[in-house]
């Protein structure tokens, strides 16, 4: 029904909708932790998928040797028609090691790659089709035996938290009892507070909503950080008899799904459900701006000066960003020669094309670059 | 060198053995008159029967109490015999007593434990050499007339050490949080180690490994046991954790030391305070996966000095297939890395020993335990366990997790076993490589390096 009145331009949201389900959205989830907190089977709950397979874990003669590898993989998952890119970063090896000093510095260092090889597509001239591969949310997963943060955990968060969005997880919360649940989670918020790590903050809710879901919506925040625990098999409840992902032990079945057993729905809520696009936002403008205005800052120190000389956004040197070089890999370096050759023949290929049609139509403005 | 053999004791355990390849020719010439040390191993009473055996064994054949040896036809020295069967010949008890009273008879009146020939040719590989001093027949066809009395020697020994009481140190070592303290108190049923409550716990993670060793006095039955809980905090808990295993090493190596120095005084306490750590329970984390690094770091090390029992704590996070998954998986490591925890294989004595342990060995360890100072009720009994909304962990419930199994290993059938090979495998070994980098010469001054008269007119003391 259209009166006079209506513009129309509240059908703008369906329409972003509309071209968003067609681009796709892409997600980069880092899950970080010791080995053996339940990582890879909270992530096949998540996302109900079979990312870790085929994973073979090394025995422990041979992690004695083993330095801290980045391994990502991707997968393509569908839902209601809206196709998610879903790319998951994980640190093998992490905490492993008899001597972990420093094992966090190849994790600190990926994220920053991610960051910098952004910063160069941006600044680059073909802007359509930068593939965002920043590191929007981690994972940290806390062990439930302790008592707290371990000073390595401490030493990893301090490392990333202004760098990607932190969200603390207590893996295999079935090892413990509600109190103790209940006083692991205080413990850590207070050393988190102590230590000044800025985990992730799920944002308030909106004022106008009702009491009721603020109520939810604050209860929830109380229960971070999230204890979790993840199946990858659907069991036959005794009980009730009907089948339940969770963990069937000789006294009872915990249901991963259950809010009284562990939080996994409020993580799967906040995190797939709400706060992905927030995760997104944040991660461009908070925590890639900080980095982006640390970068250029210290270009405008005298040391860097010679190369501000060198910088003429000019066709032919289109890469000559000004930005401290961070030591890339001889493949990465590869990539951009290449990709750059790729730019330079499409800008011929359309200066050509400019050409030709300046030659057909010599009256009509060419429709140049 | 040579002489310093005279310290030995008459039967000396196979590994001291091995580092010294000219006992066995003293070994077998000394027979057991011929003693000459001021070590404990020899007491009145083996004395006295030994004296008396013409007397004695008559009588005891007769009455059924000592069975014919085995003997094949061409070993008719009693020095062929295998060794408990000899000792049991002289004390005139029957071979295969239900329960092991030899050795318990040897460590409480502290003689060192013998073990049997089939070990010894395994590691021992060249051939004994005769004896010198051919030793006499033993005759064994006699019969008692009448009742002697002799099996009450098991009354006595059982008085004794009721009066006196016994020693056990344990040691638990593991990352802070997998619940040790907690599973002490349940094996002993008492508030042994120190356990701040629950999560209040605002001690800091100590930089380096600390040492803590609490002594309680507990009772039951009318035996007091000296336990001891050594507690290691900081272990595995820094982010390098290099070596963490050192100050641990060094506590143990130290309690050897206080006791060697204690024996060769010249005038010695009745009953050397036994401090040496006779049993070390190393906390596995339930990662589902594997062993860590410092896990196979710290048994690599430590498996030759101690006798370590490795544990899987905070089992209720594995569900039972994950939990023999696991178990299988790190036998297989240890076995990979050659590390052997407690039953060691070496040691076993007989085929009994050996078909019992065989069975702990490779099915049972390591134990998954779930330790518990809160009771709770169910069934309309009061038990110890753990709450959760899914369930209730009943700590002594074998379906649950084995702590059952890790307490009667532990407590009910391998105490004095424990203890035993503490002191005749792990603390000879220490003391023969004391003596060995001493120059064969005990360590401490005022020790003349004498032969000392053969017979001592007082009792020894016990090394217990």
């Amino acid at each position: 029904m259209q009166d006079k009145e209506y513009v129309g331009f509240s059908a703008l949201p369906s329409q972003l909708h509309r071209k968003s389900v067609k681009k796709g959205f892409d997600f980069t989830l880092m899950v970080a932790g010791e080995s053996g907190l339940g990582k890879s089977t909270l992530i096949n709950s998540l996302f109900l998928t079979n990312l870790y397979e085929d994973r073979q874990v090394p025995e422990a003669s041979a992690r004695l040797t083993r330095t801290l590898t980045i391994e990502r993989r991707s997968v393509e998952i569908e839902e209601g028609g809206i196709k998610v890119k879903l790319t998951l970063v994980d640190t093998p090896g992490f905490g492993d090691a008899v001597d972990c000093s420093d094992c966090w510095l190849p994790v600190v260092r990926f994220i920053e790659e991610q960051f910098e090889q952004y910063l160069r597509d941006e600044s680059g001239l073909n802007r359509k089709n930068i593939q965002d591969s920043r590191v929007h949310c981690c994972l940290y997963f806390i062990s439930p035996f302790g008592r707290g943060l371990r000073p390595l955990d401490v030493a990893f968060l301090r490392a990333m938290h202004e760098k990607v969005n932190i969200i603390p997880v207590i893996g295999k919360a079935d090892a413990l009892m509600p109190k103790e649940t209940q006083a692991l989670k205080q413990k850590i918020r207070d050393q988190l507070k102590e230590e000044e790590i800025n985990i992730y903050q799920f944002p308030e809710c909106d004022s106008d909503e009702d009491e009721e879901f603020k109520r939810q919506d604050a209860e929830m925040k109380e229960r971070i950080p999230f204890a979790v625990v993840g199946s990858s098999e659907v069991v036959r409840d005794g009980g009730t008899s009907r089948p339940v992902r969770g963990r069937c032990y000789s006294w009872g079945t915990v249901e991963v799904e259950n809010p009284h057993h562990c939080d996994f729905l409020n993580l799967r809520r906040m995190l797939v459900q709400t706060h992905l696009q927030d995760l997104k936002e944040v991660t461009h403008d908070l925590l890639y701006e900080g980095y982006r205005a640390r970068c250029l800052q210290s270009l405008a120190r005298p040391g860097a000066r010679d190369r501000t000389s060198r910088s003429k956004l000019s066709r032919q040197s289109a890469t000559e960003i000004p930005l401290p070089m961070l030591p890339l890999a001889e493949t990465e370096k590869l990539i951009r020669e290449k990709d750059e050759e790729l730019r330079r023949m499409q800008e011929m290929l359309e200066k050509m094309q400019a050409q030709m049609q300046q030659s057909q139509a010599p009256g009509e403005q060419s429709d140049s670059l | 060198m040579p002489g310093a053999s005279k310290h030995l004791y008459p039967r000396q355990c196979s590994l001291a053995a091995l580092t010294r390849s000219d006992c066995s020719a003293e070994e077998e010439a000394g027979s057991w008159g011929e003693v000459g040390c001021p070590s404990p191993p020899h007491s009145p009473i083996l004395w006295v029967v030994r004296r008396s055996r013409p007397v004695v064994e008559p009588m005891l054949v007769g009455s059924g109490l000592l069975r014919a040896p085995q003997v094949s036809p061409a070993c008719k020295n009693t020095h062929e015999l295998p060794e408990l069967d000899r000792l049991r010949l002289f004390l005139g008890l029957p071979f295969r007593p239900p329960f092991n009273i030899p050795r318990a008879l040897c460590v409480i009146l502290g003689l060192p434990e013998t073990r049997s020939d089939a070990a010894m040719s395994e590691l021992v590989p060249e051939p004994r050499p005769k004896p010198a001093v051919p030793m006499k027949p033993v005759s064994i066809n006699s019969n008692l007339l009448g009742y002697v009395g002799i099996d009450t020697i098991i009354e006595q020994m059982r008085k004794k050490t009721m009066k006196t009481g016994f020693d056990f140190n344990i040691m638990v070592v593991g990352q802070s949080g997998l619940g040790k303290s907690t599973l002490v108190n349940t094996l002993f049923k008492s508030q042994v180690s120190r356990k701040a409550a629950s999560w209040n716990r605002e001690e800091k993670i100590p930089k380096t490994v600390e040492i803590k060793a609490i002594g309680h006095v507990i009772e039951e039955g009318g035996v007091k046991m000296k336990l001891t809980v050594i507690d290691t905090p900081g272990f595995g808990d820094q982010i390098n954790n290099e070596n963490c295993w050192e100050p641990i090493e060094k506590y143990i190596n130290e309690q050897y030391e206080k006791f060697l120095k204690e024996e060769v005084n010249i005038a010695r306490k009745k009953r050397i305070p036994d401090t040496r750590v006779h049993c070390c329970l190393y906390f596995i984390s339930p990662t589902g996966h594997s062993l860590r690094p410092l896990d196979l770091e710290f048994m690599k090390h430590l498996s030759k000095v101690v006798n370590i029992i490795p544990v899987i704590a905070k089992a209720d996070t594995m569900t039972l297939e994950e939990k023999s998954e696991f178990k299988q998986r790190v036998r297989k490591e240890l076995e990979v890395n050659g590390i052997e925890f407690y039953p060691q294989k070496e040691f076993d004595e007989d085929l009994e020993d050996k078909t019992e342990n065989d069975k702990i060995r490779q099915e049972s360890m390591p134990f998954a335990v779930v330790g518990s100072d809160k009771e709770y009720q169910v069934n309309g009994k009061r038990v110890l366990g753990r709450k959760t909304p899914w369930g209730i962990i009943e700590v002594e419930n074998l379906n649950h997790c084995e702590f059952a199994l890790l307490r009667d290993f532990v407590i009910r059938t391998h105490l004095q076993d424990l203890k035993e090979v503490t002191h005749n495998i792990h603390y000879e070994t220490y003391r023969a490589k004391r003596l060995n980098d001493n120059g064969g010469l005990p360590p401490g001054e005022g020790l003349l390096g004498t032969v000392l008269p053969p017979v001592p007119a007082t009792p020894c003391p016990s090394a217990e």
